[in-house]
C-alpha cells in the first residue's frame, strides 16, 4: 500500500508539473496582458510536433527537444509581432474568437505537414527501464524517465520562480500583471516585455510537449485536452500569479492522479464492483472542476490573486 | 447594401447545390467511413489500405463494372461518423457502406445505413448487438464477432493454467465485449480496470496493477492506446513478474512496429496471420509490402476481404445490386477467397471461422513480429447468433 | 446606447425570408436535393441554439461558455423521454425545455456571483462536470450516448420524413426568434441590457441584477434544450460529445461572428458558418484552415460581426 500510494503521489507529482510548465507561460499572458489565449494548448502540440520532428531527424531525442523547443519559440515571436499584438487591445470576445480560430488553423497546418496519424516520440534507450530504489527494506520501481520528467519540472520549475519572484525582470512582469497603465508610466517597454513574456511562455509549451511526448502520443487535438486543464490550473491559483500556478498545477495534477487510482479501489469497499468501476473514473474526472467551483465559490479571485 | 447582401448569399448558397452528383446505375459506389484521425488512427488507415490494395489488384472494378470508393474521416466521433454516413445514403447514394472501425460509432451509424436498404460490410466492428437480436439482413460482418478473439484468449490462459488475471480495457462497447468473450472461456478468478476510450497515460492503472500483483494481464487496448500500455508497462518494470496476453488488435503490426522488442514473448490470438500458408495470402502480404512497405495488419487482411466480398456479391448479381434480395443472397453465399482461408457466414452474418495463436519474436530475417503457434478454435461461431431472427 | 431596433427594411425582408424557408424543401426536392433539408433543418436547429445563447451574451452581456451543456441536456431529457415510453415531442420537448432550464437554473445560481473570466471558466467548469457525468451514466449509454428508437411524433404526425422535422424546426425557430423580439423590446430587454451596460448604475437604480440576469440565463438554456431535443431527432442520437466545450466554443463562435446583441445575430452566425463548413469541405479536405483564417479576418476586419455589416448600429 505505501507502495502504491507513493507511487501515485509522483505521478501525481509528474502530472502537476507538466501542468504548472504549461500554466505559467498562460497565466502571464492573461496577467499581464490581460489577453485570453485558447491557442495556448496549439503552441503545446505544435511544439510537441517541432520536437517530435526535429528527434527524428537528428536521432537524439535530447537534440530534438532543444530544437523543439527553439523552433517553438520562434514560432511564438512570430505570432506575438504578427497577430497578438493587435488583440491585447480588444475585448475578450474578440480573443476568444481568433484564438479559436488559430486552433483550427493549427490543428490542420499539423495535419497536412505530418499527416493524421499520430507520430511515437520513444524516450532515450538509457531511460526505456525502471529504477529500483530502496523503500523499507523493500525494492520501489519507477520508471526511469518519469523520474527524468520530475526532475526536469522541478528545475525549470524553481528557475522560472526565481526568474519572476526574484529578478528585475521578474519584477517588472510582476508590476505589469497587477497595474499595467502604472508600469508603463514608470518607463518600462511594456511592449518588449508582453514579446518575450508570450515567447517565453511558447517556449515553455514545447517542453511540456515534448518532455510528454514519449508518455503520450504526438497528435492533433491534444493541445485542447490540456489547455482546459492548465485554464483550470490558474484559475484556481488566480490569474497572473506565478505562486498561483505552481500551487495550482501541484493541486490539480494530485487531485487528478489520486483520485483516478484511489477512487475505484475506495468505492469499491462501499459499491458492488460493477457500479465502483463506471462511477470511479467519473468522479475522479469532475473532481477537480468540484474543486474550482468550490474554490471560486469562497475565494472568487482564486487562491493568490495578482490584483490584491 | 442588398447587392451585398445578395451577393454573399449567392457566394455561400450555391457550392452546396452545385457539387451535387447524380447517381449512375453503371458505376458501384462505396462508402468508406473509418477512423483516420486520433489515437485510432492506425486501425483504420490499415483497413483503407488494404481495401485500397485490393481495389488496385481488380483493376477499379467491384463486379466488372467501375468502381468509386469515397472516403470520410468520423474522427472516432459518432456525431461526425452519422453526418458522413448520412451524406453518403442520401446525397451520393452509395451500393455499399464500409470501414467503421469502433463498435459505438458502429451501433451510431448502423439504423440509418439499414433505415435505407444498404448493405453494410463490416471490415472490422462486430458489436454483440448486431449478431444477436438486433441481427440485420443489410449488415455483414467479414471479420469476427467482437468476443471471438476475446474467448480465444479466454481459452489460452485456461488451458495454460494462469489462475488470477487482471483485465485492463477502455469503458466502451467493445471493451465489454471482450471481458465477456474472455470469461466465457476463462474460470478462474479475474479483476477489471476500465479505463477512458483513448486514454494515453497508464501510470495510475499501472500502480494499481503492481499493487495487485495478478500472474497474467490479459489486455484490449486497441490503436494508439494499446501502443502506449505495452511501453509504460515494460518501462515500469511489471514485465518482469506479469505474462501479457492479448487479442489479435492489441498485438498487431502497427503496436510492434512502435514499440519493437520488449513486446516479444507476447501471447495473443487471431482469425488471421501474416505467415498464414493459402495462395491469397502470399500474394496479399507480398503486394502489401510492395505498395506500403510494411507487413500487414490483421485490420488490412480485413478491410481487403471487404473489397473481395463486394466484387464477388457485384458480379454474382450481374451488376444489378438494386435487386436487395439477390444481393443478400449473393453476399451470403460468400463466393471469394478469403486471405484467412475458407470460412463460411452463419444465419446472423457474422463470420464461423477458425482462432489461432500467435506469438511475437524474431522471424528468420530478424524481425521481432507475430509466428501461428497452433489453433485454438476450429470452426468457432459465436454466442449470440441462437438470439438473432434474421427476416 | 446600444439598444436593439428594427430598421425599417427588416420587416419585409425577414417575411421574404420567412416564405423562402417555408418553400425550401419543396424546391430541394425538385432539384433532387432532398439530402440538403436535413442539412437545413440543422441550420435552424443551430440558429436557434446560437440565438438562445446570444440572449444569454448578447443582451445579458454574460459570455458563457457552457451553453452546450443545457444543448447536451435537451437532446438527453429527449432520448431519455423515448426511452420512458413518451415518444410525443408536444410533452417531451417541453421536458427537454425544463430539464435544461432547470440545470441553467442551478449553474446560473452559483456562476452569476462571478464576474469577467472567472465566470466564463466556472461555466465551463459546470459543463465539463454535465459532460464527464453523461459519460458515466451507463444507463444512459455511457460513451457512447442515448440513440432514439427512431424519431418521435409531434401532434401524433411521425417526423420519420425529413420534410415534417423541417417544418417542426422551422416553427420551434420561429417561435422563438418572435419571442425574442418581444423580450428585447419588452421592459425585461430593455432593462436586461441596460444591466449590461451599466450594472452598479442599475443595481443603485434598485433593480433585481442578479434576477434579471438570472432569469435569462435560465430562459437562454431552456431554448438550448429545445434545440438538443430536436437535434437528437434529426440525428437519432444523444451523445455526450454535444457537452464537450468545443461545442460551446463553437456556439458562442457563431455569435460573435454573427454579432453580438444583434437579434439575428446567433441566426446570421449560424447559417454563416454551418454553410462554409459545408461548402468548404467539397472544395478540399483541410477546409479547417480556410475556415480558421476566414474567422481571424471576421476579428480583424469585421470586429462586430456579420449583421453589422449589414447596417449601423443604433445609439
Amino acid at each position: 500500500m505505501t507502495q502504491l500510494i507513493l507511487e501515485q503521489a509522483l505521478n501525481g507529482l509528474q502530472f502537476g508539473l507538466m501542468l504548472f510548465l504549461l500554466a505559467a507561460g498562460l497565466t502571464l499572458v492573461f496577467g499581464i496582458m490581460d489577453c485570453i489565449n485558447l491557442a495556448h494548448g496549439s503552441l503545446y502540440m505544435v511544439g510537441a510536433y517541432f520536437v517530435a520532428a526535429a528527434a527524428q531527424a537528428a536521432d537524439s531525442f535530447w537534440i530534438g527537444l532543444g530544437a523543439g523547443v527553439a523552433g517553438a519559440a520562434v514560432l511564438g515571436l512570430l505570432l506575438e509581432l504578427s497577430l497578438f499584438r493587435q488583440l491585447y487591445q480588444r475585448d475578450h470576445l474578440s480573443q476568444v474568437l481568433a484564438t479559436f480560430a488559430l486552433i483550427l488553423i493549427a490543428n490542420e497546418a499539423v495535419r497536412m505537414i505530418w499527416g493524421p496519424a499520430p507520430l511515437m516520440l520513444n524516450p532515450p534507450e538509457a531511460l526505456s527501464g525502471p529504477v529500483e530504489l530502496p523503500l523499507f527494506g523493500d525494492t520501489f520501481f519507477y520508471p526511469a524517465y518519469r523520474l527524468v520528467i520530475i526532475a526536469f519540472g522541478l528545475g525549470v520549475g524553481g528557475l522560472l520562480y526565481l526568474l519572476v519572484a526574484r529578478s528585475r525582470v521578474g519584477m517588472w512582469v510582476r508590476a505589469g500583471a497587477a497595474n499595467r497603465e502604472m508600469t508603463e508610466a514608470l518607463g518600462i517597454n511594456v511592449r518588449a516585455l508582453f514579446t518575450a513574456v508570450f515567447v517565453f511562455g511558447a517556449a515553455l509549451c514545447a517542453l511540456a510537449g515534448g518532455l510528454l511526448g514519449p508518455l503520450l502520443a504526438v497528435q492533433v487535438g491534444m493541445g485542447e485536452s490540456i489547455l482546459i486543464l492548465a485554464f483550470v490550473v490558474i484559475i484556481i491559483g488566480g490569474i497572473g500569479s506565478i505562486r498561483g500556478a505552481l500551487v495550482g498545477a501541484l493541486i490539480v495534477g494530485t487531485v487528478d492522479t489520486l483520485g483516478r487510482a484511489l477512487l475505484p479501489t475506495l468505492l469499491r469497499a462501499a459499491l458492488p464492483a460493477d457500479a465502483a468501476s463506471t462511477l470511479g473514473p467519473a468522479l475522479a474526472s469532475i473532481l477537480i472542476y468540484l474543486l474550482m467551483a468550490a474554490i471560486l465559490f469562497f475565494k472568487p479571485q482564486g487562491l493568490f490573486p495578482a490584483r490584491a | 447594401m442588398t447587392l451585398r447582401l445578395t451577393a454573399l448569399a449567392a457566394a455561400l448558397l450555391l457550392p452546396p447545390l452545385l457539387t451535387g452528383s447524380a447517381h449512375a446505375a453503371d458505376k458501384i459506389k462505396v462508402g468508406f467511413v473509418s477512423t483516420l484521425s486520433g489515437p485510432g488512427a492506425g486501425l483504420g488507415v490499415d483497413i483503407r489500405d488494404g481495401f485500397n490494395l485490393a481495389m488496385k489488384q481488380l483493376g477499379g472494378k467491384l463486379g466488372n463494372l467501375p468502381a468509386e470508393v469515397i472516403i470520410a474521416d468520423d474522427q472516432q466521433n459518432p456525431d461526425v461518423a452519422k453526418q458522413a454516413a448520412d451524406k453518403f445514403l442520401k446525397k451520393d447514394k452509395v451500393d455499399f457502406m464500409t470501414g467503421i472501425v469502433f463498435s459505438n460509432i458502429m451501433l451510431a451509424v448502423g439504423p440509418t445505413v439499414f433505415e435505407n436498404k444498404t448493405f453494410y460490410i463490416s471490415a472490422n466492428a462486430g458489436p454483440s448487438q448486431y449478431a444477436g437480436e438486433q441481427c440485420n439482413p443489410y449488415f455483414f460482418n467479414v471479420a469476427w464477432q467482437n468476443d471471438n478473439l476475446h474467448e480465444a484468449v479466454g481459452k489460452v490462459v485456461q488451458d495454460k493454467g494462469f489462475k488470477d488475471v487482471l483485465i485492463v480495457t477502455p469503458n466502451y462497447p467493445g471493451g465489454k465485449d471482450a471481458v465477456s468473450g474472455f470469461k466465457r472461456f476463462y474460470k478462474g478468478k479475474t479483476e477489471e480496470i476500465y479505463t477512458k476510450l483513448g486514454q494515453l497515460d497508464y501510470a495510475a492503472e499501472l500502480a494499481q496493477i503492481r499493487a495487485a500483483k495478478p500472474d497474467a494481464l490479459f489486455f484490449f487496448l486497441p490503436g494508439g492506446m494499446g501502443i502506449n500500455f505495452v511501453k509504460q508497462f515494460v518501462s515500469a518494470g511489471l514485465s518482469r513478474d506479469t505474462q501479457l496476453f492479448a487479442p489479435g488488435f492489441s498485438a498487431d503490426e502497427d503496436v510492434i512496429k512502435a514499440v519493437g522488442a520488449p513486446m516479444m514473448g507476447m501471447f495473443n490470438s487471431s482469425h488471421w496471420a501474416h505467415d498464414m500458408d493459402n495462395a491469397e495470402n502470399k500474394r496479399f502480404v507480398a503486394e502489401f509490402q510492395k505498395e506500403y512497405s510494411r507487413l500487414p495488419s490483421l485490420y488490412a487482411s480485413q478491410g481487403y476481404d471487404a473489397a473481395l466480398m463486394m466484387d464477388a456479391a457485384v458480379r454474382d448479381v450481374k451488376g444489378k445490386v438494386e435487386d436487395k434480395a439477390a444481393l443478400q443472397k449473393a453476399l451470403e453465399a460468400k463466393r471469394f477467397k478469403s486471405v484467412r482461408g475458407d470460412f463460411k457466414f452463419n444465419s446472423n452474418h457474422y463470420p464461423v471461422q477458425n482462432y489461432y495463436l500467435r506469438a511475437i519474436g524474431k522471424d528468420a530475417q530478424g524481425r521481432v513480429t507475430n509466428k501461428t503457434m497452433g489453433t485454438i478454435f476450429t470452426n468457432h461461431a459465436d454466442a449470440y447468433v441462437s438470439q438473432c431472427k434474421m427476416k | 446606447m446600444a439598444f436593439y431596433q428594427a430598421a425599417s427594411w427588416q420587416k419585409p425582408a425577414l417575411i421574404t425570408f420567412g416564405i423562402a424557408l417555408l418553400a425550401m424543401p419543396a424546391v430541394l426536392t425538385s432539384f433532387d436535393q432532398a439530402f440538403y433539408i436535413g442539412f437545413a433543418t440543422r441550420v435552424l436547429i443551430f440558429a436557434l441554439a446560437a440565438s438562445s445563447l446570444n440572449l444569454v451574451l448578447g443582451f445579458g452581456g454574460m459570455v458563457s461558455l457552457g451553453h452546450a451543456a443545457f444543448l447536451g441536456a435537451g437532446a438527453y431529457a429527449a432520448a431519455i423521454c423515448q426511452q420512458a415510453g413518451i415518444n410525443e415531442a408536444l410533452i417531451a420537448f417541453p421536458a427537454a425545455m425544463a430539464a435544461a432550464g432547470l440545470l441553467a437554473l442551478l449553474v446560473g445560481a452559483i456562476s452569476l456571483r462571478t464576474r469577467g473570466v472567472y465566470f466564463i471558466m466556472i461555466t465551463l467548469a459546470f459543463a465539463q462536470m454535465a459532460y464527464y457525468l453523461f459519460v458515466s451514466a451507463r444507463a444512459w449509454g455511457g460513451d457512447d450516448g442515448l440513440p432514439l428508437n427512431g424519431r418521435m411524433q409531434f401532434a401524433g404526425i411521425p417526423m420519420s420524413d425529413d420534410q415534417t422535422l423541417y417544418f417542426v424546426a422551422f416553427s420551434a425557430f420561429t417561435a422563438a426568434m418572435l419571442l425574442f423580439g418581444r423580450l428585447a423590446d419588452a421592459r425585461f430587454g430593455r432593462t436586461l441590457q441596460a444591466i449590461r451596460e451599466n450594472e452598479t448604475r442599475m443595481a443603485a437604480l434598485g433593480y433585481p441584477v442578479f434576477r434579471y440576469r438570472l432569469l435569462a440565463f435560465v430562459l437562454g438554456g431552456a431554448f438550448a434544450g429545445l434545440a438538443g431535443a430536436l437535434l437528437a431527432n434529426l440525428t437519432g442520437l444523444a451523445s455526450p460529445n454535444l457537452l464537450q466545450w468545443t461545442q460551446s466554443g463553437t456556439l458562442l463562435v457563431m455569435v460573435i461572428i454573427g454579432g453580438v446583441g444583434y437579434l439575428y445575430g446567433g441566426v446570421v452566425g449560424a447559417v454563416v458558418l454551418l454553410l462554409l463548413e459545408e461548402s468548404l469541405v467539397g472544395v478540399t479536405e483541410h477546409w479547417h484552415i480556410i475556415l480558421g483564417l476566414l474567422l481571424l479576418a471576421i476579428v480583424l476586419f469585421a470586429p462586430k460581426g456579420v449583421a453589422a455589416l449589414f447596417r449601423k448600429r443604433h445609439g
